[in-house]
């Protein structure tokens, strides 16, 4: 834990409109007071479904604050380019990964323990230990 | 040799091919797909050819990573990033090297299809772009340095994407179809091939200009 700057969070859906509920319930169920930087890049740029690496790199570069930045995607096209983008080196903030986790639990996760002032390590293993969670 | 000037004909031949052809992929990805494909393709390679209009890099290596980005950034579906890497891993792989012959680029650009494999996590016979691609880029390996490797690259690219038909789908969203994805040609597959025949179109023309300024 620290008291510098906070790891950024950002969800990255096929959908704007999930990417944008997803993003307002684990910043509501972090709750108590400030929250960690989280922004929603859902979508294509025209509202349409899809995935546009435009609003990755603007959302990633919203919630960077020097303690790096976990992203979280969910199907096909949102995982395929945030990881691109991640192996072009250059286009999103230092210290930005992509964490391996279910996208609604681990964000709830990651947002939770971004807020609570975990380094993006602590984040990574937060938002990844959502998988262990079986439902039955 | 090939220069920045092949690489540029070659991608705005592509983008040519995907305009013509983006109706016929977007129909094969109707039924084992989300019918976006030609669409999405279209988009990408009209920013390609659009951004190559007015940036001119001046080797093999810059325009590939020029055309990539543009990819990534433009298609907003899956073939975006694939496609993209694609492009730039083998302009990365190139590095900056004015020129460089048919062998040479045929090695870059199986660093590209290598690095398509590690993001999407598919082989061939996945029924993916990679049964396209990896029969391309073997027939281009199979007769190096020669100009004429293009025209086989670009009937083994057609062929592995006719023989997806039969095949089930093991990544991306056709894979949850399970057997109904069997009996329809991969629209990825397909594009690839269409990625191909523009080379080939290309290395003729390269091949037809020279013959002619012989004259």
């Amino acid at each position: 834990m620290t008291d510098g700057p906070l790891v950024g969070i950002v969800l990255v859906s096929h959908s704007g409109a999930v990417a944008e509920a997803v993003a307002a319930l684990a910043v509501a169920l972090a709750g108590g007071g400030s929250t960690a930087p989280v922004a929603a890049a859902g979508g294509t740029a025209d509202g349409g479904l899809g995935t546009s690496a435009e609003l990755i790199s603007t959302a990633a570069a919203r919630v960077d604050g020097g303690a790096g930045v976990a992203v979280l995607a969910d199907l096909g096209s949102a995982v395929l380019t945030v990881k691109a983008l991640v192996a072009e080196g250059d286009e999103l903030p230092d210290g930005t990964r992509l964490v391996d986790a279910p996208f609604v639990e681990g964000a709830v996760a990651a947002v939770v323990s971004a807020s609570a002032g975990a380094d993006l390590a602590a984040v990574e293993a937060a938002a990844a230990e959502a998988y262990a969670c079986r439902k039955v | 040799m090939l220069d920045a000037l092949f690489v540029r004909r070659w991608l705005v031949a592509a983008a040519d091919a995907v305009d013509r052809e983006a109706e016929r992929l977007t129909e094969l990805d109707s039924p084992i797909g989300d019918a976006d494909h030609g669409s999405n393709l279209r988009r990408g390679f009209r920013a390609v050819a659009a951004v190559l209009e007015k940036e001119a890099p001046d080797t093999p290596g810059a325009v590939l990573m020029l055309a990539g980005r543009q990819l990534i950034s433009t298609v907003g579906g899956a073939s975006g990033p694939l496609y993209g890497t694609l492009l730039r891993r083998t302009g990365k792989d190139l590095g900056d090297a004015p020129e460089v012959d048919p062998a040479r680029f045929a090695q870059a650009l199986r660093t590209g299809v290598d690095a398509v494999a590690a993001l999407g996590g598919a082989a061939p016979g996945d029924k993916t772009m990679l049964d396209a691609l990896v029969p391309g880029i073997d027939a281009l390996d199979n007769s190096p340095g020669s100009f004429g490797s293009f025209g086989a690259a670009r009937e083994a690219a057609l062929q592995g994407a006719l023989a997806t038909t039969p095949l089930q789908a093991r990544k991306g969203r056709a894979s949850y179809l399970g057997e109904r994805s069997i009996g329809h040609q991969d629209p990825g597959a397909t594009s690839s091939a269409l990625l191909f025949a523009a080379l080939a179109e290309t290395a003729d023309g390269i091949r037809g200009s020279r013959e002619g300024s012989r004259d």
